[in-house]
């Protein structure tokens, strides 16, 4: 018997067009796997009624021989950080615990606008700081795969958008919108061994997405393989004038280029390898890239050893200017207009700053809190030439490095995190989270397109790693049209319920 | 004389800088799409981008940067071809994102200066530092209830200009000059509306005091709330006075904010340095950095009218006004505009006689209803109209006067043609001199007395009897004929 949830994309669209199964079938055997897996905790809004009501739309479309949409019927989780019209939107975070906004951001729309079934909000770290999607307010998020070695351990679902890539990876979405401000939605596909880009800052509009660090937040989708990525990141792309740094231009059709390019060789394509991205990593990291590498050079892809220098100074000067920018973005959680403010034990409140303090101090938790101060320090006079102008020169740097490689070659690949899913209890420092981003953060710096597909699993236990493919600005079809090629070369399986047998 | 204020000690100079805040002009605010209109009710003019919705991106107004640019032109200032926009954080309860977005580190316009007249009359040049386009934070209303405070966000967002001058201003009187001067430029570029009682034009100050003959500048306070010409006038006549005061007793003055309470006269103590608020500019991740096109600048260019400066001294040379009834009619630009086109609209193009029917006659209504010209209940071609009737002695200028009384009164008329009136209400001027000749006999015959005088060579009593004789004929004699035939009588 098929089951419906293992599908990919493509084949959903195909089976509704054939009426092998309706919308609303589809729909409902991913609501049952939402209440199956509650346990996984990747939701904190469900809208089931709205999902049905969306996915008969499809229906009636299909009845009355309407060609559908993009993606009509497809069954999709929203990361928590997107503001959705009527639907209670929380970034995770207390603060906004009773927010509902009167709005709806591009991204939503334009995934209504393409016919997609909304399932629900899913959780991430709050307000998109952390890669471990275990500083939401609203509890862990569980990822579905297991440590052979350690099996009663929880692990992580990666972060921030752990919420997203858990759903999708465990077949309680078929896709996922997500955010990626220095790995959010890379390393969380890497440790639940699924495929997320990130695509080019300004490819897709911020407009209504609950802003962290505004010159790196990048609106990004997940998917079980690259062709639902593609299909997902197509619908969300393109120009918006409500956000000013989105980018004017039109957007390629990655999907129909995916599609019809039968032509599954990499010949004349160069592959970069920084040297920078393969220090300290594990053997069996780097035997499951290593495998890839000869794939890929059998397909036909040159293969050059490049370096980008400066990538050392990329964790520091991302962990200043994130911080700088959240430290004004979060200043509007105030408790004056919305959301939460301090009950103060029902007491009259002192002062303006004494409700400040109180809601504030209440309302975030301990990680966002060390940021916002991070933030506030780096930026206050006599720090801010020593802190945040320089990390500013040292981030124009890194672009110019980039740009250097790019000259050279077309692609360039690294692992995407330092190693598979770590547990929720292992003990970690704040900068071994922050470790986390090593590999992911200076494609945010400086701007460029950055997909993570399944690399293989670790020998020992068992767990996905992640690869990362990085391409120019606004060049997605190259790494997508990569990665799509490498990942039939993996022996791979993203069938969600193989995690359950 | 320059401004010197005699201490006990010493004789001592005041040194002066001014930051201009001109609420822009233009129908929707500076990063949204909301009115930007006064006077609505609370929170009518509110976005979502107003009140700092999550999610929520400025967009640049471009209009709003044009308006910045005019303005830069008219202070003669380099116009900066990138500039950028940074974010000024604070805490407050009418600043719904928690910052400010301003211009900190890249204004657009720089160098920039304005001519002012001193104490003694003479022109001395204010060098302008930079004009910068920034956000305005919402309203705060603390009196309505005595629990609650309440906010207003119909102002959140609207663009100002924050011009600020060199320390080049030296006494209270350049200061109002200052003010005046620029609220008068902003107007003739219609920039900002320069209204300080509405409060879109604010203004704060900068003062030290040193002594006669030093060079380094003295402690500097910064005055705020200070909204009015005549404020800034009296704030800093006190503040002046208190800095010297406190130095001649021996104290030692502290950098700090000061607040003016115009209803002492006196400014008190708001914040010192130490607990300044540390701002954290940093540039605005959300916003492009401001490129403007050459074909943007000589646009703007194009758009520049003539300024008070140039239109005086260009009403002086056209129209052969004198200096004191050219700056009169150049205060504001309408008025200019209003005096050339009836200039230009009249038969005999008689430039003084216009302006003084407009400053004499026009101007005594029109200040009595507090009304602008352009709401003149006289048009520039009746105005035109009125001055050519005189010139031509079809009226006399007392039937001048009466006809404005006449326009002014009578809202119904306002549209007739000038002859119309004159002709239906028979203020035509007596010209034949057989009516004029039975009129004076007839003052004569009753005023013996007085015509011996004259005739015996009291030439003072020749007004008179014209005087008279123009009572006579209720204003309609020609006055010159009069005055003729009398002269004629007396040699008779």
């Amino acid at each position: 018997m098929t089951i419906l949830t293992d599908l990919t994309m493509l084949e959903v669209k195909k089976s509704l067009e054939n009426k092998d199964f309706s919308a609303v079938e589809l729909t409902n055997a991913y609501i049952d796997n939402i209440k199956k897996h509650k346990d996984l905790n990747c939701f904190i809004t469900e809208t089931f009624d709205r999902a049905i009501d969306d996915a008969k739309a499809t229906d009636d479309r299909i009845s009355k021989g309407e060609s559908l949409k993009l993606l009509d019927g497809i069954p999709i989780a929203m990361k928590d950080l997107f503001c959705t019209k009527g639907i209670l939107t929380t970034a995770s975070s207390k603060i906004l615990g009773n927010f509902i906004p009167t709005y709806e951001s591009t991204v939503s729309q334009k995934l209504i606008d393409v016919g997609s079934v909304l399932l629900g909000k899913v959780a991430l770290d709050e307000f998109a700081m952390g890669g471990s999607t275990k500083t939401s307010y609203y509890g862990i998020v569980k990822n579905p795969y297991k440590d052979k070695t350690r099996p009663d351990k929880i692990l992580v679902p990666g972060g921030s958008s752990g919420g997203s890539s858990s759903a999708v990876a465990a077949g309680l979405a078929l896709g996922a919108t997500a955010t990626d401000t220095g790995g959010s939605v890379r390393q969380p596909s890497a440790f639940t061994g699924i495929v997320g880009i990130k695509p080019t800052y300004g490819r897709v509009s911020r407009w209504g997405c609950v802003a962290f660090a505004s010159s790196l937040d990048t609106c990004s989708v997940m998917g079980r393989n690259v062709i639902d990525a593609a299909l997902m990141l197509q619908a969300v792309s393109g120009y918006d004038e409500k956000d000013s740094t989105s980018f004017k231009s039109d957007v390629p059709n990655w999907f129909d280029d995916l599609q019809k390019n039968s032509d599954q060789s990499l010949k004349g394509i160069k592959i970069g390898l920084p040297k920078e991205y393969f220090e300290n990593i594990s053997e069996e990291l780097m035997n499951v890239i290593q495998a890839r590498i000869n794939d890929m050079k059998n397909l036909g892809a040159e293969f050059i050893d490049i370096s980008l220098p400066s990538t050392k100074y990329a964790l520091p000067v991302y962990y200043i200017i994130a911080p700088a920018e959240a430290s004004a973005n979060l200043a509007r959680y105030d408790g004056v207009r919305f959301g939460f403010r301090s009950l103060n034990d029902n007491k009259e409140f002192e002062s303006l700053n004494d409700m400040y303090i109180k809601t504030r101090t209440e309302g975030f938790g301990e990680e966002v809190k060390r940021r916002l101060m991070i933030g506030t320090a780096v930026l206050s006079s006599g720090m801010y030439d020593h802190y945040f102008l320089k990390a500013a020169k040292v981030r124009r740097i890194i672009s110019n490095e980039f740009a250097d490689a790019f000259s050279k070659v077309d692609v360039i690949m690294t692992p995407t995190a330092t190693g598979g899913a770590f547990a929720v209890d292992d003990v970690m420092s704040p900068i071994d989270m922050y470790m986390n981003d090593v590999f992911t953060v200076a494609s945010n710096l400086a701007g460029v397109p950055a997909i993570s597909i399944p690399a293989g699993n670790d020998s020992k236990t068992g767990l996905p790693f992640g690869m990362q493919l990085i391409g120019k600005m606004f060049d997605e079809s190259s790494i997508l049209r990569t990665a799509n090629i490498v990942e039939k070369t993996v022996a791979f399986d993203n069938r969600p319920s193989k995690l359950f047998c | 004389m320059p401004y010197v204020i005699k201490g006990n000690t010493a004789d001592w100079e005041a040194v002066i800088g001014l930051e201009v805040h001109c609420q822009v002009i233009s129908k929707s605010k500076l990063f949204s799409s909301s009115s930007a209109e006064f006077g609505a009710q609370p929170n009518e003019h509110v976005s979502l981008v107003d009140a700092a919705m999550p999610g929520m991106l400025p967009v640049l107004n471009e209009f709003c940067i044009r308006q910045a640019v005019k303005t830069g032109f008219g202070l003669n200032a380099k116009i900066n071809k990138l500039s950028r926009f940074d974010r000024k954080s604070y805490f407050y309860a009418d600043l719904p994102s928690g910052y400010q977005i301003t211009q900190q580190y890249a204004p657009i316009v720089t160098d920039g200066y304005l001519d002012i007249l001193d104490d003694d009359g003479n022109t001395k040049r204010i060098r302008i530092n930079r004009l910068h386009v920034e956000q305005d934070a919402g309203k705060s209303v603390h009196d309505m209830d005595p629990d609650k405070s309440f906010i207003d966000l119909n102002r959140a967002g609207v663009a100002l200009m924050e011009i600020v001058s060199e320390p080049d201003l030296s006494s209270p009187f350049e200061v109002s000059e200052y003010l005046k001067k620029m609220r008068q430029l902003v107007r003739y570029l219609k920039t900002c509306d320069g209204n300080m009682d509405e409060g879109s034009m604010r203004c704060d100050l900068n003062v030290s005091v040193r002594k006669v003959g030093e060079t380094k500048f003295g402690t500097r306070v910064e005055v705020k709330n200070v909204n009015s010409v005549k404020y800034a006038a009296t704030a800093l006549e006190y503040e002046i006075k208190r800095q010297i005061n406190a130095l001649e007793n021996g104290e030692e003055l502290v950098q700090e904010t000061r607040l003016f309470n115009p209803n002492t006269g006196e400014t008190r103590s708001m914040r010192s340095k130490e607990n300044a608020n540390d701002y954290r500019y940093f540039p605005d991740p959300d916003l492009l950095p401001v490129v403007l096109s050459d074909e943007l600048l000589q646009e703007v260019k194009n758009e520049m009218p003539m300024l008070p400066d140039e239109r005086k001294a260009f009403l002086i040379d056209n129209y052969s006004l004198s200096a004191y009834d050219a700056d009169v009619l150049s205060l504001e630009k309408e008025v200019a505009d209003f005096f050339e086109k009836s200039v230009s609209l009249s038969k005999h193009k008689n430039g003084k006689h216009i302006c003084n029917l407009m400053t004499s006659e026009l101007f005594a209504y029109l200040n009595k209803d507090n009304l602008t010209i352009e709401q003149s209940f006289v048009s520039e071609q009746q105005l035109a109209d009125i001055a050519d009737n005189v010139l031509d002695n079809v009226i006399s200028g007392k039937i001048a006067k009466d006809l404005f009384k006449l326009l002014y009164e009578n809202p119904d008329i306002r549209t007739d043609k000038i002859s119309d009136i004159i002709e239906k209400q028979g203020l035509k001027q007596v010209s034949d001199t057989g009516a004029i000749e039975k009129c004076i006999d007839d003052v004569i015959a009753n005023n013996t007395d007085n015509w011996n005088q004259l005739k015996s060579g009291k030439d003072k009593l020749i007004g008179w009897f014209v005087g008279q004789v123009m009572k006579e004929m209720k204003g309609k004699g020609n006055p010159s004929i009069i005055n003729e035939l009398i002269i004629k009588k007396v040699k008779e």
